[in-house]
């Protein structure tokens, strides 16, 4: 199978606040908002750089999605960050009416999502916000999987015309992507091809999918590998080709079940390609206090469970 | 424009508010019958806008947002009257297809139109956001932006209102439209903690109050707000003392006429109190 190199474990994070840096000097219209979280969300280059264009809102979510819409619809392609249960859920109706039924050009930079935001434990760990982004019309919702589709992911953003959710995480995991490659809005990655089953997957399980994959490999079980990056719109023919193939697929994702990845292709596949489906996902729960290792462990989403869960569905 | 005019337009205005509601069946009269002047004057006197190089960007020109996105009725007669759209197209309020959706949306691309509301308590910082964009392009306009006294019950306003003061917002006027009343009742009944002007004011904001139905007042207001904003660099509140229902004698001064159409008859004893000056719809 293809070998993936990890050049070193980096937070995704980073990616994100280097990808800002780069489109600030690329594009003058750039402007970035947070509400007093600049160190988390890695905006410190970027707000060092362009100093004018860096915009403090305070601990004030609700605010800073209003201001956000302001901003672009005056012409300014600006950049919202926040933990992800805060740029979400908090301020799902601020979303709705300003930056999606308002149609402007808002990215919402999306950072310590999941379980693996760790120790701070559940009132942080958002387990739902692909399903509240999801359900936004036209909303496009992104999760790349390492540091360098993360910077290359939000270069795509800022160059995109409209709203973008942009989903990242707290700790450091395997970088392993070209840093070459530029980020296609839309596009499902294979990251591996195999016969035997599909793995789909987004964010850091997608380096633990290619682990399980070079484990099976090694028992003469052929695994196909699909980074689903972008979550929506999906990439039906890339995800509905794979199944065709290989004839079953697991999902796996660090969001609950209601309105995932898992469910997004499980809809896709039910209407163009059925076939027999694993989900490995949150279930329907919050998290706890932990290390992200113990809780990615803890809730079975790790390649070792990986390597099971597609020896049971074979 | 002389304060006569304005009056005249001002009473067209309220005509179309009571006509566009009752030929829908459903709307805001209230809220809209209160504003009336106060829009009259700011798109007829007070502004620097027009019509025809109008885009949503709001580049080179006074940008408005209309917070309660409820006054949609006043907000759209005022538009149309202003040159926006043809005002043949106010008969169509709330009806399917129409531009003039029940609260302002600019997913039908109507006009003047610079942002979708209804939501309440978000205007204020989406005005915040394109005051500040005008300050970063160092464009000179001012950006206006209007919400009701109750919906100021909401804290989204009250994080806006810090977020203008911290970044010296003195090219963002503030409007309310000070009623005193709201669905469920009068705002001191419902939820009416506290003095509102002293609220405005400990958060940094200038404050000019004035009375909402008195054109020369209104004129003044807005003229001295803007010198207190050039001035101090920190943004300004209106509070314009209004009535409710205002010009129609059964809907006056009570908020059972929030969210409510006329009859044709209540229709028809609405218009006979209001001159029609410049052609109805």
């Amino acid at each position: 199978m293809k070998k993936y190199i990890d050049t070193g474990k980096k937070d995704t994070r980073s990616g994100f606040g280097e990808g800002l840096l780069r489109a600030g000097k690329a594009d003058s219209r750039v402007v970035a908002l947070t509400a007093d979280l600049k160190g988390s969300l890695k905006m410190d280059a970027f707000a060092a750089e362009f100093p004018e264009r860096f915009i403090q809102c305070g601990i004030a979510e609700a605010n800073m999605v209003g201001a956000a819409a302001g901003l672009a619809i005056a012409g300014k392609v600006p950049f919202i960050g926040s933990f992800a249960e805060f740029v979400t859920g908090r301020v799902y109706d601020q979303l709705r009416q300003e930056v999606s039924y308002g149609r402007t050009n808002v990215k919402i930079a999306s950072s310590h999502a999941g379980i693996t935001l760790g120790e701070d434990g559940a009132t942080h760990q958002t387990m739902e916000d692909i399903a509240l982004m999801r359900a936004l019309p036209e909303m496009v919702v992104v999760n790349p999987c390492d540091y360098n589709q993360t910077l290359q992911a939000t270069l795509a953003a800022a160059r995109y015309e409209g709203p973008v959710y942009l989903r990242f995480g707290r700790p450091s995991v395997p970088n392993f992507t070209d840093p070459e490659q530029p980020f296609e809005i839309g596009k499902a990655y294979v990251m591996n091809e195999g016969r035997d089953a599909t793995v789909f997957c987004c964010g850091h399980l997608v380096w633990e999918a290619l682990q399980a994959a070079e484990a099976l490999e090694a028992e003469g079980i052929s695994v196909e590998v699909v980074n689903v990056a972008t979550i929506k719109p999906l990439d039906e023919e890339t995800i509905v080709a794979s199944v065709r193939k290989t004839g079953k697929a697991i999902v796996a994702e660090e969001h609950n079940m209601a309105g995932g990845l898992g469910e997004a292709i499980a809809a896709l596949l039910a209407r163009k390609q059925p076939a027999p489906l694993c989900f490995m996902n949150g279930g329907d729960r919050f998290g706890e206090t932990g290390t992200p290792a113990a809780l990615m462990a803890l809730y079975g989403l790790d390649a070792a469970h990986i390597v099971e869960k597609v020896k049971a569905i074979l | 424009m002389a304060k006569e005019n304005l009056q005249q337009i001002a009473s067209q205005v309220r005509r179309d508010i009571v006509r566009m509601v009752t030929s829908a069946g459903s709307g805001h009269p209230g809220g809209s019958l209160s504003a009336t002047d106060i829009l009259t004057a700011l798109y007829f006197e007070v502004m620097e806008h027009n019509p025809a190089t109008w885009s949503r960007d709001g580049k080179g020109q006074d940008m408005f947002i209309l917070s309660a996105g409820h006054l949609a009725p006043v907000y759209y007669s005022v538009l149309s009257r202003a040159g926006y759209f043809p005002t043949s197209e106010l008969g169509t309020l709330r009806k399917m297809g129409s531009r003039l959706q029940g609260h302002p949306s600019i997913r039908r691309s109507l006009p003047g139109v610079t942002q979708t509301s209804g939501s309440l308590g978000q205007g204020l910082s989406v005005a915040a956001g394109l005051a500040l964009a005008k300050k970063m392009d160092g464009d000179k306009h001012r950006v206006y932006v209007l919400c009701g006294d109750g919906e100021c019950e909401e804290g989204q306003i009250w994080e806006g209102a810090q977020f203008a003061t911290h970044h010296s917002l003195g090219n963002l006027i503030g409007i309310t439209d000070w009623n005193g009343q709201q669905i469920d009742g009068s705002v001191d009944s419902v939820c009416g903690g506290g003095d509102f002007q002293l609220k405005w004011q400990a958060f940094g904001w200038n404050t000019v109050t004035a009375d909402g139905h008195d054109m020369e007042a209104i004129v003044t207001a807005f003229a001295k707000a803007a010198e207190m904003g050039k001035k101090t660099n920190r943004p300004t509140m209106i509070l314009f003392k209004t009535d409710m229902g205002h010009g129609v004698d059964f809907m006056a001064g009570t908020h059972k006429w929030h969210g409510k159409a006329p009859s044709e008859e209540q229709c028809a004893a609405a218009l006979a109190q209001l001159e029609e000056t410049l052609g109805d719809y």
